[in-house]
């Protein structure tokens, strides 16, 4: 499977499109998602394209269907049959705008109706109250008809009426400034509605109160009226006499009832207009979607000299080249059209963009590694290694059994449900962004639960599986020893303490230790120094792919060998050293092991004759390792350069540019040219130094300063980046320290309750255990190990060998395009 | 009769994760204790008096792990409890998700 490990060989070929099939070839294209098309109207703006009308047409029918679609999701619906699309959408959208303005117009009336009802019914019940009072001056109005306008007149004043209603919110301000604008002229009397209203403005119900002003004088009803217009009060006419009273209370009524019945048919006609579209609506938005995609497709194609047929240049991978024969003579064959339209492959300088396939297990990872960068067109592809080193280091920093457990528990039950539908078409960023990478996750809880064994590390407790190494009844303490030392030492010299490593990981008794962490520390550092150049020297090794696979076998000799010296020489002895000092050194002669370190430090400064060595001969050999090392710097830092420029001018014949020139002389066909132009296109596309071939001269000083730049990285890069992996040390002792605060401060106070009542008690304790144990230490560190393993990939690993500086490969395919309706969390 | 419904669908679910795994992880713990690992000691409520007034060493000590470890398995008990209920809450929930309202 060349391709995860190095990407598509890719190709540029011209489509010729007859006019009358060009949509339906494209629509089989669409299908298939195999090519990218190029723009070939760079110049030209989105409005002077050529297809400009179609998408405003298409834009429209979406905004329409967005309408629709809101309307319907308000009412449920059933099932029917679609037709033809535009003029069926146009139609729909003016009926169903007049549909529901009418509608409104109706609730507004009828809002109107039952305020007028309700307000003579408490208006009435006013009045009936102060029945039994009778002013002298002021008669009412159905007690004595005949008194009442010579009562008034002798008064000089007429007594008026204003009646309404108004929002229960406002009804103290309203008073406080009727009487503060009237003086007292005026008597409100007022009643809250029980039931509530709807307000016609914001729809939502609302306490109505129903008021009676009672005033006398001309002026004073003015203002009055100014005031209730000022306040929004609908004010409706106060009926004068108890039988109009009635008159009005029947008219109303029926005409509540009257509109009640319009009402319903209008809902009725609503429904049942929308019942026929709903079917289609999904059908029609996908229509409207892939007929837009094909039009803004048909925007980057131009026309050739005869007009009569459109020309469309794709990039293709090679091996994919007939099925894209085939897509498009189905296409022509679904128009009719006589005249086929056809592929051919044309040659190009331009680098291709990279496609590398994936399946739903290797895409998890290629896209973490196209997050940094995407890889330059066929050049060594990280993602296959990463597939295990990756879960590996976080393993390295995770190592817990009991977590690992639970991640990959979480992890499988998202690989054995991926394909329920609801999981996978949730809106939430954060958990798409954990169910994208569910096989990550798997690789990584498995991976932990290894390094959990290994560091025998379970909830903080360690696991005593095969029996410890260690008697502790060996060292034979007396009982005085026993009651008047706080701690005791386990010496592994005296005969049956030690009887010999546990067989796998660390031994159980450590957690028991007080010396624990400076034996783990140790360790852990060490492990991560070796794993760190491990991992950096099979970086530099992969470089050499690249450079055999794009033909720079000099670079072989001038620049990964002295890379690989210079980092096996100084960090690959200090893992030789360690690796001895374990072997070679034992208990029996702890006390004069010799520092690693010290003997490093001084490997540098070439001194050192007084300590003792930890093998025979051991100082002639680091002297010839750090002069090794030391003459590989100005080989990695002046080789290339000056090979090139001995390359370019110091002998005429060999220069690639003049062989494939004299070449391209010779042989005539087209088809040998493109295939010389794709050999040197793949030779000279590499990260580095590439020599201007169009130009044919070579830049020595551009060259040789890259060179120093990369020399300089190179160098000290080797010793941060050593430096830099001694993280993985640093977070496994976090996550070791915080697993064990975790337990010693809330499982341990659940466990030591000896009261009965502590059992109970132990249930709850558990319970914030449980939850602190995946907030903290699973969410947090997992994070927080992932970040970490994800950095010492793409900078101490990557900056080996990896360029990224590709451009990823996007098909025009159907299943990959937005439309708005996504945006608005439609489909 | 009034719903039994007390809490939604993600509560439950998450009722149930906890519960399995409260009985897994107690009911080892118990084991564990039953078994007087020797990693435990901490969590062993001990005291001075355990050990030097001890008649028969390591009686008293051993006497409080098997404590320890029946108070884990009747935890862990209380746990199934749990997770039936919660186990309920879930099924109700399923069953409303489909009622037509």
């Amino acid at each position: 499977m060349s391709s995860l490990l190095r990407g598509e060989e890719m190709c540029l070929a011209q489509l010729f499109l007859q006019s009358g099939s060009a949509y339906d070839c494209i629509s089989e294209l669409g299908e298939l998602g195999l090519v990218e098309f190029r723009d070939l109207n760079p110049s030209v703006t989105a409005f002077q394209r050529k297809h400009v009308n179609e998408i405003k047409k298409c834009e429209e029918m979406e905004r329409i269907l967005v309408f629709m679609y809101c309307i319907i999701t308000s009412l449920a619906h059933s099932l029917s049959l679609s037709l033809c699309l535009q003029e069926q959408l146009q139609r729909l959208e003016v009926e169903l705008g007049e549909v529901t303005r009418n509608k409104e117009k109706l609730q507004r009336n009828l809002l109107e109706l039952t305020e007028y009802t309700h307000m003579l019914r408490i208006t009435r019940k006013f009045v009936q109250r102060t029945a039994e009072v009778s002013y002298e001056e002021f008669p009412f109005l159905e007690k004595e008809t005949m008194m009442d306008y010579s009562s008034m007149q002798r008064l000089g004043a007429k007594l008026g009426f204003i009646s309404g209603l108004i929002q229960r919110v406002k009804i103290e301000a309203f008073e406080r400034m009727l009487w503060r604008v009237c003086k007292g002229y005026t008597i409100l009397s007022y009643a809250e509605v029980e039931e509530y209203l709807e307000n016609p403005d914001t729809g939502e119900p609302t306490k109505c109160v129903v008021f009676l002003i009672s005033y006398w004088g001309d002026q004073i009803g003015q203002k009055v009226k100014k005031i209730c217009d000022c306040y929004h009060c609908h004010v409706y006419p106060y009926p004068s006499s108890n039988e109009e009273r009635n008159d009005v209370v029947e008219g109303l009524r029926t005409r509540i009832q009257d509109l009640h019945t319009v009402l319903n048919r209008t809902e009725d006609y609503l429904r049942q207009v929308l019942i026929k579209a709903s079917e289609s609506v999904y059908t029609w938005v996908i229509q409207v979607k892939k007929m837009k995609a094909i039009y803004y497709i048909l925007n980057l194609c131009s026309f050739d000299v005869t007009n009569k047929c459109l020309i469309a240049e794709v990039w293709c991978p090679v091996n994919d080249i007939p099925t894209l024969r085939r897509a498009l003579e189905e296409g022509s064959r679904k128009s009719g059209a006589t005249v086929p339209s056809f592929v051919n492959r044309i040659p190009t300088s331009d680098t291709p963009p990279t496609l590398i396939k994936t399946n739903k297990f290797t895409s998890g990872f290629q896209n973490i590694v196209d997050a940094y960068g995407v890889g330059s067109y066929r050049e060594v592809n990280p993602a296959p290694f990463t597939i295990i080193t990756f879960p590996f280091l976080f393993a390295v920093m995770f190592g817990d059994l009991g977590h690992g457990v639970i991640m990959a528990v979480f992890a499988a039950w998202m690989v054995l449900c991926e394909n329920n539908r609801k999981l996978k078409n949730t809106r939430n960023e954060i958990w798409n962004t954990f169910f994208e990478g569910r096989y990550i996750i798997l690789m990584m809880g498995l991976f932990s639960i290894y390094t959990g064994l290994i560091y025998n590390d379970c909830f903080s407790k360690s696991l005593n599986i095969f029996g410890s190494g260690w008697s502790v009844k060996a060292m034979g303490w007396t009982k005085e020893q026993w009651e008047n030392n706080r701690f005791l030492t386990l010496d592994p010299n005296v005969t049956g303490v030690f009887k010999g490593p546990y067989p796998l990981g660390i031994d159980p008794i450590w957690n028991l230790a007080s010396n624990r962490l400076t034996f783990l520390n140790s360790y852990k550092m060490k492990m991560s120094v070796i794993l760190g150049i491990i991992h950096m020297s099979f970086g530099v090794i992969l470089s050499t792919y690249n450079y055999l696979h794009f033909r720079k076998k000099y670079n072989l000799y001038l620049v990964f060998l002295p890379e690989l010296l210079f980092l096996l020489c100084l960090f690959g002895y200090l893992v030789f050293m360690i690796l001895y000092k374990w072997l070679a050194f034992s208990a029996k002669d702890s006390r004069h092991a010799p520092s690693i370190l010290i003997h490093f430090i001084n490997m540098f400064l070439m001194q050192g004759d007084g300590l003792q060595p930890l093998y025979p001969g051991q100082t002639g050999l680091q002297i010839f390792l750090v002069v090794i090392a030391v003459l590989s710097v100005p080989v990695l830092l002046l080789g290339k350069p000056v090979y090139l420029y001995w390359l370019h001018n110091g002998s005429h014949r060999l220069g690639l540019y003049r062989v494939s020139g004299y070449e391209r002389v010779r042989r005539n066909s087209e088809e040998e040219l493109y295939l010389m132009r794709a050999h040197d296109m793949e030779e000279g596309s590499s990260h580095r130094g590439e020599d201007g071939k169009t130009s044919g001269s070579f830049d020595f000083a551009d060259e040789l300063l890259h060179q120093a730049i990369h020399t300089i990285e190179y160098c000290l890069g080797c010793v941060s980046n050593t430096a830099s992996y001694l993280r993985l040390w640093a977070l496994s002792l976090a996550h070791a320290q915080l697993s064990e605060v975790l337990w010693a401060m809330v499982m341990r106070v659940g466990l030591r309750m000896d009261s009965t009542l502590g059992v109970l008690f132990l249930v709850p304790v558990f319970g914030l255990f449980a939850v602190l144990t995946v907030s903290i230490l699973l969410v947090m560190e997992g994070l927080s190990a992932f970040l970490h393993a994800l950095r010492l990939h793409w900078v101490e690993f990557q900056n080996k060998f990896y360029g990224g500086t590709g451009v990823k490969f996007c098909p025009f395919a159907f299943s990959l395009l937005p439309s708005s309706f996504e945006h608005d969390g439609l489909l | 009769m009034p719903s039994l419904l007390f809490c939604g669908p993600k509560m439950a679910a998450c009722g149930i994760v906890i519960s399995i795994w409260g009985v897994i992880m107690l009911a080892m713990l118990g084991i564990f204790f039953s078994a007087k690992s020797a990693v435990l000691i901490e969590d062993v409520p001990f005291t001075e008096e355990d050990i030097r007034g001890d008649q028969n060493p390591p009686g008293n000590i051993y006497g409080l792990y098997n404590q320890v470890g029946i108070n884990c398995f009747i935890a862990a008990g209380i746990y199934v409890a749990v997770g039936a209920v919660s186990l309920c809450q879930v099924r109700l929930n399923k069953r409303q998700e489909y009622m037509v309202t």
